[in-house]
């Protein structure tokens, strides 16, 4: 019983904020990564547009309420996510028409596209904090629990609760389903060989005949798409606040360096073990040693290796970590 | 137009901007705006000697001013009474123990032919043991310190000398940390040097906000001395007096546009000397070397420069001028707060000073530092009157209305995009441009 009751705390304090936080860094990661190896640059707006993105699903969850359409089990943000999908997409073009268009074509160095993806970073913020207001935006309704702690402890008969959030719930499935298809999109469909050719190649993409334009714009899409679906997941999951995405950003790069800069496997993975590491290292680790072990040999104090406020920190030290051992990342990076 | 005359143009506009805000808002607002306009400038010229001569991109600002700002404690802070006693000494042995294995293990990597998995074994096992053992140590005695009346020590101190002396200090304390981070990263690409000095200095600011034995944490540290006379002092002081009858301001005002007077004379001398050796530095054979760098590493390389050892050098001189910009900056609030310590306002703001001033000339930077930090102070209230004057003809009942005037204030952050992206696309070398020598 002990062992179960061990195991299901695990499961609940760890497996699955986890497998959530995993999955909305991995979408952001991926963001980061497709752009970079499309268009090689890193850009430090995207914590931006995820933001963007998050901001159109609560304005339009907000009219959808006022008019009455809910949908209940599921949160409305979910049912309206195609509508912000299309404005964030939106935004970035427009966003690459007037501004990255013209580095592009004057062939500007990496950093000067970062310099002015900070510039855009500035100016979204800003939009984004005009539009909605800097405060705190609850926009999550319907069912809260998938499984409540109670019922689980009822059913199972252990001490240990097992929760799962409807918003873990929907985050999981619905990062799953978007990456599923985001790999069939790279690897079956013309388009995204052409895509796949272009950052692998350039020159030689362009005498194939593959349309530049083309493959921006579709890089764009992509890029927009994953944005908004992280944005509005991670926003459902920790309620939404402009300024908590530009901190965002850190996590995300770390993931998409970790796992290998251009790789979108890479970028899974290292979203997954930035997430991990996170809690692991700022778990206290008291209560599975008071399962696992005798109970004269439990020690004392909450037995964390580092205390929760360093949480985020921690993304940015395995990042450091990373980059003095194996710069190039888990896998090594551009290869899309 | 020349580069003189536009120095010469900018530089009377700036000063005529200025004294307008004097005879037009109030002196203390002007001056508040100066003397900030000062620490950003000096802030600037750190970055751009990184950036416009080295083509080093250290996204670090925040973490390297907060260091600065950290030394103000060190330096001038009382020392808590009996903090020393219950611990203070084994909070230093346990951290020197830990430091240690870091430089074992460092050594190993460097000295030893072991099969690299062997030495990744072993680095890694000193690392965790050390960090164990001082845990083991220290947990202990920072619980007993935290103790120490919470509400207004609960800290270690500092070693209560001249608050002046923290500026030099800051500057130290910025350049160690320079030499540690740049021996990490500075052999990356530009992209990851970015990301990786940014996450560094997140690491730094969130030390500095958990560790509460020494900077209190987010408990701040309020009350630093000052290297400048009091208001309630000046007050009684008759010279003060005789100059508030002659000019009719009340006393209050002129004590207060004093202090802040001397504080610009201090921060426009540090100015002054800083400019002064970086134009040294700049014109120099060594400055000559590092442009060369910077616009063609491989053949530099080919010529028999250390190109690493170099830009290490001019990566820890940048980060040294930051560090004291920052000691400054904490010096002129009072107070150390680690949570104002906001990577959009120190590092992000910084940057759009050098690029908008004209990266690699540091004349440019000043002028960089002096116009955003104007436009970022005055962008609040232009934000809030712009958009008044475009809704003039609603309703003020009306729910947008004053959504909108809710909101205007954040049109700065619009307004500071806008500014850096029109300056990268009409005239990328900045306001003034990089001198062709």
């Amino acid at each position: 019983m002990d062992f179960l009751n061990g195991i299901t705390l695990i499961a609940n304090y760890i497996v699955i904020p986890g497998l959530t936080y995993g999955s909305q860094l991995a979408l952001g990661a991926l963001g980061i990564t497709i752009i970079y190896s499309v268009l090689r640059f890193s850009n430090f707006a995207h914590g931006e547009f995820m933001s963007f993105g998050a901001m159109s699903s609560i304005l339009l969850s907000w009219l959808f309420i006022s008019l009455g359409f809910t949908f209940h089990p599921l949160p409305t943000a979910i049912i309206v996510l195609p509508i912000a999908i299309v404005l964030t997409i939106s935004y970035c073009i427009i966003i690459d028409k007037f501004i990255f268009k013209f580095y592009r074509k004057q062939n500007s160095k990496s950093v000067i596209n970062l310099i002015v993806s900070i510039g855009i970073m500035f100016f979204t913020g800003g939009l984004i904090r005009f539009i909605v207001g800097p405060g705190d935006k609850n926009f999550f309704d319907g069912e809260r629990f998938i499984l409540k702690a109670r019922t689980f402890k009822n059913i199972t008969g252990l001490n240990e609760g097992l929760t799962l959030k409807t918003t873990q719930g929907i985050t999981i499935v619905l990062s799953v389903l978007l990456v599923i298809l985001l790999f069939w999109f790279l690897n079956k469909t013309k388009t995204g060989k052409s895509m796949r050719a272009y950052s692998d190649n350039k020159e030689l993409a362009l005498l194939s005949g593959i349309n530049p334009e083309k493959v921006v714009l579709i890089t764009w899409i992509v890029t927009g798409t994953l944005a908004c679906v992280a944005g509005t997941l991670y926003g459902l999951d920790k309620s939404y606040k402009p300024f908590t995405y530009l901190h965002l950003v850190l996590p995300i790069f770390s993931a998409a360096i970790v796992g290998g800069v251009g790789n979108p496997v890479g970028a899974i993975i290292g979203g997954f073990v930035i997430a991990f590491s996170e809690l692991i290292i700022t778990f206290a680790y008291k209560k599975i040693f008071f399962y696992f072990l005798p109970s004269n040999f439990v020690p004392e104090g909450l037995l964390q290796i580092l205390s929760t406020d360093y949480k985020i920190a921690i993304s940015f030290l395995i990042l450091v970590l990373v980059l003095l051992i194996k710069p190039t990342g888990i896998y090594k990076g551009k290869i899309i | 137009m020349s580069n003189a005359s536009r120095i010469k143009f900018l530089y009377i506009l700036m000063t005529i901007t200025l004294l307008l805000v004097g005879f037009f808002q109030s002196w203390n607002v002007a001056l508040t705006i100066f003397n900030l306009c000062l620490i950003s400038s000096i802030m600037t010229l750190g970055i751009n000697i990184q950036w416009g001569n080295a083509g080093i991109v250290n996204f670090g600002v925040m973490g390297f001013a907060a260091l600065g700002g950290l030394a103000n404690i060190i330096i001038s802070m009382p020392p808590t009474q009996n903090a020393w006693k219950v611990g203070g000494e084994i909070i230093i042995i346990g951290l020197m123990i830990f430091t240690l294995s870091i430089i074992f293990s460092i050594l190993l990597f460097k000295k030893s032919n072991l099969n690299n998995k062997i030495k990744y074994l072993i680095s890694f096992a000193l690392i965790i043991s050390g960090y164990f053992i001082m845990r083991l140590l220290v947990d202990a005695p920072i619980e007993k310190i935290e103790a120490i009346e919470p509400a207004k020590t609960g800290y270690l101190g500092g070693f209560n000398l001249p608050v002046l002396l923290s500026w030099p200090v800051g500057g130290l304390l910025a350049a160690f940390s320079a030499f540690i981070i740049g021996k990490i990263s500075l052999g990356l690409r530009s992209d990851y040097l970015a990301i990786a000095t940014l996450g560094i200095s997140e690491i730094i600011i969130y030390f500095l906000k958990n560790e509460d034995w020494l900077s209190r944490g987010v408990k701040n540290v309020n009350g630093l001395p000052r290297p400048v006379p009091y208001e309630i002092e000046l007050q009684s002081k008759e010279w003060v007096l005789k100059i508030s009858d002659y000019l009719d301001t009340p006393i209050t005002e002129l004590s207060s546009i004093i202090v802040k007077l001397s504080y610009s004379i201090l921060f426009f001398v540090v100015l002054l000397i800083v400019l002064f050796l970086l134009e040294i530095a700049v014109k120099s054979p060594w400055g000559r070397m590092m442009r060369a760098i910077r616009d063609n590493e491989v053949s530099a390389n080919a010529m028999g420069k250390n190109i690493k050892q170099r830009h290490l050098q001019v990566f820890i001189i940048g980060s040294a001028i930051v560090g004291l910009a920052g000691a400054m900056l904490t010096t002129l609030d009072g107070q150390f707060t680690p949570v104002s310590y906001q990577p959009l306002r120190y590092t992000f703001l910084i940057w759009i000073m050098v690029i908008v001033g004209g990266s690699g000339n540091n004349f440019g930077s000043i002028i960089g530092g002096f116009l955003i930090w104007f436009f970022w102070v005055q962008s609040e209230p232009l934000g809030l009157w712009f958009i008044s004057q475009i809704t003039t003809h609603i309703s003020d009942t009306n729910l947008i209305k004053s959504h909108l005037l809710e909101n205007a204030a954040h049109i700065r952050l619009m307004f500071m995009g806008m500014i850096l992206l029109i300056t990268l696309r009409f005239a990328p070398k900045g306001l003034i441009p990089e001198v062709k020598r």
